[in-house]
């Protein structure tokens, strides 16, 4: 996996945390800034954060078309706030989204900071021939719920009977932060798809 | 003691995550926030009045009415703060059971107990401490802060203090981690901070928990300067709606904090925002009129 060029979204959010997980699973990590970055990467991170932030930058600056144009061609891995983004339908309320991945996404789903949480989590035995086996350590902040997983959906891990780790032919989405915890699964399976 | 690794403080701090690189804007009400929010902040704060109209008014600075809060947490959906009195943690209470997301104990606040903060740890509900250096700084994490933001002077509209602060929290802990175990102990007893944070920083060359700005930042231009100081994230207080445009502004501090490291963006940015808020001269105010010596 070695010279994997990877991109963190840096508008808003924990992408420093993405940036040190990827550097962990032997990536070489670049915190994205400017738009004019994306043609060296061979995947990007849409990091945790808030979605309604992230959406306001990426219209300030332009970034809808381009970031629609990447994941056309590259893979995307959107945690939280970055899955909202990814989603075809987002819903409480609706928000513009860049729709690469057909999924609809419910925010702030679980409640409020209180109703936030680190949990363990079986996933599927799919995720795990293609990892390692073992369950993962699920850190759920403010979360989203995916309520629909459209036809070409892949779901690797369920929390309380809901998709919470979607894989869409290249694209992968968590409603969960793999990048606070010190297990790399979900991003070694990411690096994998590039 | 509390414990760093605990699910409970991880989840704490997992929200300051997420807050990092954004901005977090004083509100009074529904209206302000929606203004906020819609202008790109990553969470309000909800406060009775701007930390300038509390030092220009006087009285005892409460926490919120709870209708204010409410209206507030109904009408955006990005993370709501509220600030309580330091000390008073029956405040902090009653925030806890209201479901705010964060709860600043604040020294823009008039204080509750002159000794004592409030016991975090104990807590579901994370907190946000400011702090001038570093030994306040791990003091308020020893007690259960998931979050420290400095103090700079609140309502001031001067980013010297803000300044000052980030710049004695960077330099403190840049020191620890050129300094041997036995010299820890020491520094340990200066800082007055307990030995296993101390030690903790002196490992890693930083806070165990997220380090934001807050305290006069007026301009796109001063949120920048804090964040190339070493600030994570920055609040701003009365800058935004004590401007002649706050949504201007609010947009511009937006777009500050992202390009923190782009002075084409920030000229930018910095266009036609109107007025900004009136700044006071910190060195000429009388020490009774700090707020920043409230908290130990």
């Amino acid at each position: 996996m070695g010279g994997k060029k990877v991109g963190v979204l840096a508008l808003q959010g924990d992408f420093e945390a993405h940036r040190a997980a990827l550097e962990r699973a032997g990536a070489e990590p670049v915190l994205v800034r400017e738009r004019e970055q994306l043609t060296a990467l061979d995947g990007l991170v849409l990091p945790g954060g808030e979605s309604t932030t992230m959406l306001k930058l990426m219209r300030y600056e332009g970034w809808m078309e381009a970031l629609e144009e990447f994941g056309r061609r590259k893979p995307l891995f959107g945690t939280c706030a970055g899955a909202i983004l990814m989603a075809r339908e987002v819903s409480s309320p609706a928000q513009e989204s860049l729709g690469l991945m057909d999924i609809g996404v419910e925010r702030n789903a679980y409640g409020r900071q209180i109703d936030s949480r680190v949990t363990e989590i079986a996933p599927d035995p799919d995720f795990e021939r293609r990892t390692a086996p073992g369950k993962l350590e699920a850190v759920f902040i403010r979360a989203p719920i995916i309520r629909r997983v459209g036809a070409g959906g892949k779901v690797l891990a369920r929390y309380q009977g809901d998709p919470v780790l979607v894989e869409q032919d290249r694209h992968l989405v968590a409603t969960f932060h793999p990048e606070l915890t010190g297990d790399l699964r979900v991003h070694e399976l990411f690096l994998e798809k590039l | 003691m509390f414990e760093l690794k605990s699910e409970q403080f991880r989840v704490k701090v997992g929200l300051a995550e997420m807050l990092k690189g954004g901005v977090i804007m004083d509100v009074t009400d529904a209206k302000q926030a929606k203004i906020a929010e819609d202008a790109g902040a990553s969470a309000v704060m909800a406060l009775e009045r701007v930390p300038a109209d509390i030092r220009k008014e006087g009285g005892v600075a409460r926490m919120a009415s709870i209708a204010k809060m409410e209206e507030i947490m109904r009408t955006v959906t990005i993370p709501v703060m509220a600030k309580a009195r330091i000390g008073h943690f029956m405040e902090a209470r009653i925030l806890e059971a209201l479901g705010v997301d964060y709860i600043d104990e604040s020294e823009v606040l008039t204080p509750a107990d002159e000794e004592h903060h409030i016991d975090k740890t104990d807590f579901r509900i994370p907190f946000v401490c400011g702090a001038r250096n570093l030994g306040e700084a791990l003091r308020r994490i020893a007690e259960g802060a998931a979050m420290i933001r400095t103090k700079g002077e609140a309502g001031s509209g001067n980013i010297v203090e803000a300044v000052r602060h980030i710049r004695t929290i960077v330099k403190e802990m840049k020191h620890l981690t050129i300094l041997g175990r036995e010299e820890l102990v020491h520094e340990a007893k200066n800082l007055q901070a307990p030995l296993e944070l101390v030690e903790w920083v002196a490992r890693e060359g930083k806070l165990p928990v997220p380090n934001f700005s807050a305290g006069g930042i007026a301009t796109p231009a001063d949120a920048a300067l804090v964040m190339q100081l070493g600030a994570e994230a920055v609040f701003v207080g009365s800058g935004i709606f004590k401007s002649s445009d706050p949504t201007a502004r609010a947009c511009a501090i937006v777009k500050a904090a992202k390009n923190f490291n782009n002075p084409e963006k920030l000229l930018e940015a910095s266009r036609d925002l109107g007025d900004a808020m009136p700044g006071l001269d910190v060195a000429k105010m009388p020490e009774s009129e700090l707020l920043q010596t409230r908290g130990w």
